[in-house]
C-alpha cells in the first residue's frame, strides 16, 4: 500500500465512524481521540474496519501505533501483507 | 424532558404490531426516541400526527390487543421517565407551553409566578431573555448533531442535575480497586478471538457492577412517592458522550442476565444508535442504576451526580498503572478509583462501602463474570 492509499483509507474509515467531522484535515501527529473525540468503542470499530480493509492482523499491543495518522502510515507500510480483497470504493 | 414531536410513523392504523416493534419516532431534547410497543395487537387510532407535539405521558396511539378484545394500551411518549415520576408536577398553561416551545425554553428551569406556581407566558419570556435561549434558537440549527439538538440537550442536562443537587442528599464512598487480573484476563481473551469479537474493559466492569448490585440491592431502584422503590430488574444506564457535547445514559436492560459477549454486543449497538440519535423509549426510562466511566486518559476519579429518580451512580476513573502493595511487596499494578454516589434518603455510606467491597471481589475473578 502506498502512503496515499493508507491516508485515503484512514480518512474514509475515520469519517464513517465520526461523520460529524467529515471534511476536516487530519493532523498527522495528533491522536484521533483528541482531534475527533474518538472513544474506546470508536477506536475498536476503527481497528476492525482497518483490519477488514487491509487484511493485517492488529493485535491489541499494537494499538498505540495506530492512534495517529502518522502512526497508521508507518504501521501499515511496514506490516502490510497482500490485501484480502480490493479496497471498497465510495 | 417535557415531551416530544412525532417525526415519523412506521406503522399505520390497521397494521399488526408485535412486542418490541418500533412504531414511531419522536424527537425530544434527548434526541430522536423510537417508540416501541410492549404487546401484540392491531394499531387502531393514531392520536398524534407527524409534526404534532405531545407531553410526556400523553397517548399517541391505541393498540387493540389480540388476546382480549378492547385491550387498549396507551403507548405514550413517556420518554425521559425521570420526569414522569417526579412528585413535582409543573403547572403550565397551554399557551405558555407553546411559547416555551417557540422560544426553545426548557420548562424545568422556569419558575412560575401564576396561580399555584403555574408557569405563564411572561415567565417563559423572562427565562428566555435571562438565559439567551431565544437568541440561541438560530444558533441551535448549527448545533444539531445527528438529529440531536445540543442546545436543548445541554439545558435538559442542566435541569436534571440541578434537580438532583437540590433534592438528593448525596453521600460519596470511594475505593481504589486493583484491576490487573481483569485486564490480563481480557488481554488473553482478546488475543484468542478475531478482531471483531474483542471486548472492551468497560464490559467486564459493567458486568461486575451488575453482579455487585445483585448482592447489594439497596441501591438498585428509584426514589418515588417519598420512598425507595427497589427494582427486581438490574438495568444499568451507561453514560455515553456525544461528539460535539452532551451525553445520554441509555439503559442496558437486565444487565445481570447478559454474558460478557452479549454485553459487548449490546454496548456496541447502543453507542452506535445513541450517536445517530436512535434510542428506544424503554432505554431512556428503564435505568435502575448508572455508571459513568471516563474511559482512557489520565482521570484519577469521577465524582458523579445521581440521575433522578435513581438513588445511586458509580463513577469509574481511568485505568492507570500505579505502585501498589500486593502480598507485602510493592508492585506495578493497574488500578481504578471507583466512587459511588448514593442518595442518603435511601441508604447510607455503609451500604455504599459494601457495594464497593463486592465489586472489588468480583473483579478479582474476571473469568467467573
Amino acid at each position: 500500500m502506498t502512503e496515499e492509499e493508507i491516508i485515503d483509507l484512514v480518512q474514509r474509515t475515520l469519517f464513517s465512524i465520526a461523520p460529524e467531522f467529515e471534511g476536516e484535515k487530519i493532523e498527522p501527529g495528533s491522536a484521533f481521540r483528541d482531534q475527533f473525540e474518538i472513544d474506546s468503542m470508536d477506536f475498536l470499530n476503527f481497528i476492525i474496519a482497518m483490519h477488514e480493509a487491509t487484511g493485517v492482523d492488529i493485535p491489541e499491543v499494537d494499538y498505540p501505533d495506530l492512534e495517529t495518522l502518522e502512526g497508521c502510515v508507518g504501521y501499515f507500510q511496514k506490516k502490510h501483507q497482500a490485501p484480502k480483497s480490493e479496497l471498497e470504493g465510495e | 424532558m417535557e415531551g416530544g414531536t412525532v417525526v415519523e410513523w412506521l406503522k399505520q392504523p390497521g397494521d399488526e404490531v408485535h412486542h418490541g416493534e418500533i412504531i414511531a419516532v419522536v424527537e425530544t431534547d434527548k434526541g430522536a426516541i423510537e417508540i416501541e410497543v410492549f404487546e401484540d395487537g392491531i394499531l387502531k387510532d393514531i392520536a398524534a400526527a407527524v409534526g404534532e407535539y405531545r407531553d410526556v405521558g400523553d397517548v399517541i396511539a391505541q393498540i387493540e390487543g389480540v388476546a382480549g378484545a378492547g385491550v387498549t394500551s396507551s403507548e405514550s411518549v413517556a420518554v425521559g421517565g425521570s420526569d414522569t415520576s417526579t412528585p413535582r408536577r409543573i403547572r403550565v398553561s397551554p399557551a405558555a407551553r407553546r411559547r416555551a416551545k417557540d422560544l426553545d425554553v426548557d420548562l424545568d428551569i422556569v419558575s412560575g409566578t401564576g396561580v399555584a406556581g403555574a408557569i405563564t407566558i411572561s415567565d417563559v419570556e423572562r427565562t428566555a431573555g435571562a438565559t439567551g435561549q431565544g437568541a440561541e434558537a438560530e444558533a441551535k440549527l448549527e448545533n444539531r448533531a445527528a438529529g440531536i439538538d445540543l442546545v436543548r440537550m445541554r439545558s435538559a442536562i442542566g435541569a436534571a442535575m440541578t434537580r438532583s443537587k437540590r433534592e438528593i442528599p448525596h453521600y460519596y464512598v470511594s475505593a481504589t480497586i486493583d484491576v490487573t487480573r481483569m485486564t490480563s484476563w481480557l488481554a488473553t481473551f482478546n488475543e484468542e478471538v478475531p478482531v471483531a469479537e474483542r471486548i472492551l474493559p468497560a464490559v467486564p466492569l459493567i458486568k461486575a457492577v451488575a453482579r455487585a448490585l445483585d448482592q447489594v440491592p439497596q441501591i438498585n431502584g428509584t426514589w418515588a412517592d417519598d420512598a425507595f422503590q427497589a427494582s427486581k430488574e438490574i438495568n444499568i444506564g451507561v453514560v455515553i458522550a456525544l461528539r460535539g457535547g452532551g451525553l445520554v445514559a441509555p439503559a442496558i436492560l437486565n444487565t445481570n442476565e447478559l454474558s460478557v459477549a452479549e454485553l459487548m454486543a449490546k454496548l456496541r449497538d447502543l453507542s452506535g444508535r445513541v450517536r445517530q440519535g436512535h434510542m428506544r423509549g424503554s432505554e431512556l426510562t428503564g435505568s435502575t442504576f448508572t455508571i459513568s466511566n471516563v474511559g482512557e486518559g489520565n482521570v484519577e476519579a469521577i465524582l458523579p451526580i445521581i440521575y433522578p429518580p435513581q438513588v445511586a451512580i458509580l463513577g469509574i476513573g481511568s485505568i492507570n498503572v500505579r505502585p501498589w502493595v500486593v502480598d507485602g511487596e510493592v508492585r506495578r499494578r493497574q488500578l481504578i478509583t471507583a466512587t459511588l454516589a448514593g442518595d442518603h434518603r435511601a441508604s447510607d455510606g455503609r451500604i455504599g462501602a459494601r457495594f464497593l467491597g463486592a465489586l472489588d471481589k468480583l473483579l478479582q475473578e474476571p473469568e467467573a463474570l
